[in-house]
């Protein structure tokens, strides 16, 4: 079962991450990841949905007809992220104000309806839970990474308007670089596109060099035998 | 069969009311908190126009609701606030919109005191570009300060422009469209101020004295 587990995880933070392999839900991630609080923001909302729906689905997968799982589905992804994005008005809003329109937009991330169909509905409760959770971390990273590089880049700070979360203690969290005059192009869209193109880029490079190790290690096992 | 549709249909409805009840529940349970961020968010930016020292009312909720004017940029009425202190007002806050921004329009508030000094002026929305002609925002620069104390009296009409049309007003390296446009948008709120002083201030006793009955 623990090796279940370790399978579920390994799947969701990197062998099938949401943002690098299955790139989904990229519309929020080029569009938020200007700086890295923004990604924090969204990266906890799509985890906290990605959970809880996963979990509502598994619960509910016995009966539920194959007809109308859809439909049912999208219900409740629906609600669920309605219920986030007041909570979220309520309790963060200046983040909320921020974030904006992706925030419902959530509904329409590919790769929460993607995880319900193809695992919460035939996993039991806690799989899919787990399923979701690492799912969410995986793309929470890819949005904490991007947002945080191009901040570094476009900006020269990192962790800049953490108040908006952590409330003002945190107004000091900020790094700057000293006389850094930021690099535009890093901010504005196309920095997006090309910051998601190197992450995937370095995955993939850090996969190839894992096959060939892989590979090397086959091989010389084989002429020694 | 018809049965099968029957329990179909009321799996689904079952669905839907639990996601609608969910919601409901959120939406009952947060609205106070909403409203109340909504409204100190507002007072946030209107402090930052005027110090809190210097009015004594409840600046949010003290309002006149204008005609839609040219000046201000408005196609429907607006809400001007007004800061009073010892029931006598101070300043006025306008809702302008620059209409000429170089991606669309940018969303002001413009603080005058009753004296057509500019008390502050902050952008409350715009889509500039980012690294260029973000530097309106007062967290990117301090541009938008410069207009503090300025009037119609203290520049003249040509005065009021950015530098490369001959004012007094910076641009910005790779980027003149923007504080062009909002250059413009304020110092067309001052020529709003100065034709409707007179009513601004009637009004303003009106609701005054509104307010404590």
């Amino acid at each position: 079962m623990s090796s279940d587990f370790q399978k579920i995880s390994q799947d969701g933070l990197w062998t099938n991450n949401v943002a690098l392999v299955q790139l989904l839900g990229l519309c929020p991630l080029l569009a938020v990841t200007g700086t890295f609080i923004n990604g924090l923001g969204l990266g906890i909302a799509t985890l906290l949905t990605l959970v809880l729906s996963n979990a509502s689905v598994s619960i509910i997968r016995h009966w539920v007809r194959p007809e109308i799982r859809i439909p049912v589905f999208v219900l409740i992804i629906a609600s669920i992220v309605t219920t986030i994005e007041m909570l979220m008005h309520a309790w963060f809003s200046e983040l909320y104000y921020i974030l904006g329109i992706f925030i419902p937009l959530i509904v329409t991330n590919c790769s929460i309806i993607a995880r319900a169909e193809s695992f919460a509905v035939k996993n039991p409760i806690l799989p899919s839970v787990i399923d979701g959770f690492m799912m969410g971390i995986g793309f929470l990273a890819v949005l904490v990474l991007l947002g945080g590089l191009r901040e570094i880049i476009g900006f020269g700070t990192l962790f800049d308007y953490s108040h908006l979360m952590f409330g003002e203690a945190a107004r000091d969290w900020t790094i700057a670089i000293e006389d850094y005059r930021g690099f535009l192009l890093a901010v504005l869209p196309p920095g997006a596109f090309i910051g998601l193109g190197l992450l995937i880029a370095v995955k993939n490079a850090i996969d190839l060099k894992k096959t060939k190790t892989q590979t090397v290690t086959l091989q010389t096992a084989e002429q020694n035998a | 069969m018809n049965k099968q549709v029957f329990i179909t249909s009321i799996i689904l409805t079952l669905f839907a009311v639990i996601g609608g009840g969910l919601v409901a529940f959120t939406e009952k349970s947060t609205a106070a908190q909403i409203q109340f961020n909504e409204k100190q968010s507002l007072l946030r930016t209107l402090n930052t126009i005027i110090p809190s020292t210097q009015y004594d009312n409840d600046i949010t909720q003290s309002t006149i609701t204008i005609a839609a004017s040219p000046h201000l940029g408005t196609d429907k009425e607006s809400v001007v606030y007004v800061a009073m202190k010892n029931k006598k007002p101070v300043a006025f806050i306008f809702n302008a919109i620059a209409p000429n921004g170089y991606n669309g329009k940018i969303y002001l508030l413009v603080g005058i005191y009753t004296d057509g000094r500019i008390a502050g002026t902050r952008v409350v929305k715009h889509r500039e570009t980012p690294g260029l002609g973000d530097a309106i925002e007062e967290r990117r620069s301090d541009w938008i300060l410069g207009f503090n104390n300025h009037s119609l009296d203290s520049l003249s009409e040509k005065q009021w422009k950015v530098n490369r049309d001959g004012g007094e007003f910076d641009q910005f390296t790779g980027a003149t469209i923007t504080p062009r446009a909002v250059v413009k948008a304020v110092h067309q709120s001052l020529l709003y101020f100065n034709a409707n002083k007179q009513q601004l201030l009637e009004s303003a006793s009106t609701s005054a004295s509104n307010g404590e009955g």
